[in-house]
């Protein structure tokens, strides 16, 4: 009970700032082209979720979002302590990865445009590009700094080289690899909206940007509060899984 | 000097072993300098020697964990060229899997051995009561004291009942009360298992107290220096609890060899920290 206080509490600013942004616009202080009241966007919420219009473009964005996210967690770990451990990945990949860094993804759309076509792989493609890159170098930085009196210590207990990947190195760069993920996690909803808005066959993003462009700002803002909301709740629930995981950690 | 043992069966025999570490700009680092030793079979061998002369280095290469830069070290006739279970090793700073509970870590070593749940849970339960910590069974390390992790990491290696103990100050951490009580049950198992027992030690006493002979070493490069046999010391009727007024002797007798070199070892710290050592 004192807990929930406390959460609701924390979430007072929010409450706040949606108290204000109903009565600037009521009360004229923001001028109702530019932001519909709350409760306006709120009714059209609603309404568009009745009618499925929402749920079904949130349903198309969040296969897009996990998909691309899933391959870029995969991907992304087994590269980077691929690189770790392994000589010869590291020669083949360090290259590519210090090439990729700093290239804009979107920047690349027309031309995955033209390689893919719309499509749900065209928005899979860049959110895994664009999001892999966090997730590379916390796998590759987590494995690098193992302790190596851990993996002594299995060697000398049974396990064998090839096991120790699994027995040790995995658990003890699990710390680093998660942190590397939540940022790839937040990144993969930025590539999902942004690359749905430049061009795609539905989604949240696709959907909101439509709105926009044909002067319905109720459902253009309940498109943004929708996916802001999801984008939140998402990283809510990977953080009480890190802390799932991780209650092991000694944390100072 | 006996560096070279007698009659009974050698277990580890160590000959002009070397290690020397490469550093970034730097001379290299010798830390182990051609040492020539035999352990007995079964043999409590005690190793004390100032900061930095070497005494994990060559723990570790005994281990397998490092290779000699020179020389070459046999167990049971064989060059040992990686670790392997027949020496467990308790680490100076333990190295308890962090990830895992107190049990989970006992179990480790006796899961990667496949062996059967009955006996692996009963040798862990066993374990779990000599070093005091029932209760904490379920307790990830980091809830745990300096003094009860390195009990774990003892504990975890006698699970898996190497036939060479090689133990890096394993009781440096503990208070003088269980350090006793650990060293007294080092003996017992000893005693009851017939194990060869590799230990380093900063405690002159502990070493003199525990060991059959204690190898003393030089500052950096690390040689030997002296063996003294702590043998006739131990009371003969009191094979677990080791007091007498012989030990004091034996004490002070390895003192004297050890004053110069941690005295040395003091100086070469000083001009090293004052940036032109190495
Ligand atoms: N990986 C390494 N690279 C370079 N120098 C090293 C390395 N490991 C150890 N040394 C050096 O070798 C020397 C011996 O180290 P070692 O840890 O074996 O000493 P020690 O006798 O165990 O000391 P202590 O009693 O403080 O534990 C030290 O001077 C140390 O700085
Ligand atoms: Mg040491």
């Amino acid at each position: 009970m004192a807990r929930l206080g406390v959460e609701a509490f924390r979430y007072a600013p929010l409450v706040l700032l949606v108290i204000a942004w109903e009565l600037a616009v009521r009360y004229g202080v923001i001028s109702p082209n530019f932001l519909p009241e709350f409760s306006a966007v709120a009714g059209t919420l609603w309404a568009l979720t009745l009618s499925l219009e929402l749920p079904e473009n949130l349903g198309i964005s969040m296969y897009r979002q996990a998909a691309g996210f899933s391959l870029a967690v995969v991907i992304g770990v087994a590269l980077g302590i691929g690189m770790a451990r392994v000589r010869a990945v590291e020669l083949a990949f360090r290259p590519l990865v210090t090439l990729w860094y700093p290239v804009p993804v979107v920047a690349l759309f027309p031309v995955l445009v033209l390689i893919l076509k719309l499509g749900d792989q065209l928005q899979i493609t860049v959110i895994l590009l664009g999001s892999i890159l966090p997730v590379i170098l916390s796998a590759y930085n987590a494995a690098r700094g193992v302790d190596h009196y851990l993996a002594w210590s299995a060697l000398s207990m049974g396990t064998s080289p090839e096991r120790l990947l699994w027995k040790i190195v995995l658990p003890a760069a699990l710390p680093g690899i998660l942190s590397g993920i939540r940022v790839t996690l937040a990144l993969s909803f930025v590539l999902l909206v942004a690359s749905e808005q430049l061009g795609a066959l539905g989604g949240i993003g696709a959907f909101t940007l439509s709105a926009g462009e044909n002067g319905f700002y109720t459902g253009m803002f309940a498109g943004i509060l929708t996916i802001g909301l999801v984008g939140f709740v998402a990283d809510r629930l990977y953080l009480a899984l890190i802390r799932r995981l991780l209650s092991w950690r000694d944390e100072e | 000097m006996n560096a070279i043992a007698g009659s009974n069966a050698v277990k580890i025999r160590a000959r002009g072993v070397t290690k020397r570490f490469a550093v970034r700009r730097r001379a290299d680092v010798i830390a182990v300098d051609g040492v020539d030793l035999d352990v007995e079979e079964n043999e409590l061998l005690a190793i004390v020697g100032p900061s930095g002369c070497g005494k994990s280095t060559f723990l570790y290469m005994v281990g397998g964990f490092l290779e000699v830069s020179e020389g070459e070290i046999l167990v049971d006739g064989r060059r040992v060229t990686g670790p392997g279970t027949d020496r467990g090793i308790v680490f100076q700073h333990f190295a308890l899997f962090p990830w895992l509970t107190v049990r989970e870590n006992i179990l480790y070593g006796l899961r990667e051995r496949k062996v059967a749940e009955a006996e692996r849970e009963a040798t862990t339960a066993e374990l779990i009561a000599l070093i005091g910590l029932r209760g904490f069974e379920d307790v990830y390390p980091k809830q745990l004291s300096g003094g009860m992790k390195q009990r774990v990491a003892i504990a975890r290696t006698l699970a898996i009942d190497p036939e060479i103990l090689l133990m890096d100050e394993p009781f440096g951490a503990l208070d003088a009360q269980t350090r006793t009580v650990m060293q007294d049950e080092l003996l017992r198992i000893w005693n009851q298992r017939k194990k060869t027992v590799l230990f380093v030690t900063h405690d002159v006493h502990e070493a003199v107290r525990l060991a059959d002979r204690v190898v003393v070493m030089t500052a950096r490069p690390g040689r030997i220096k002296a063996i003294i046999d702590a043998r006739e010391a131990h009371a003969p009727d009191a094979a677990n609890v080791r007091e007498s007024p012989e030990i004091a002797r034996k004490v002070n007798e390895i003192w004297e060899h050890l004053r110069d070199e941690v005295a040395l070892a003091q100086r070469q710290e000083a001009v090293s920290s004052s940036g032109r050592g190495g």
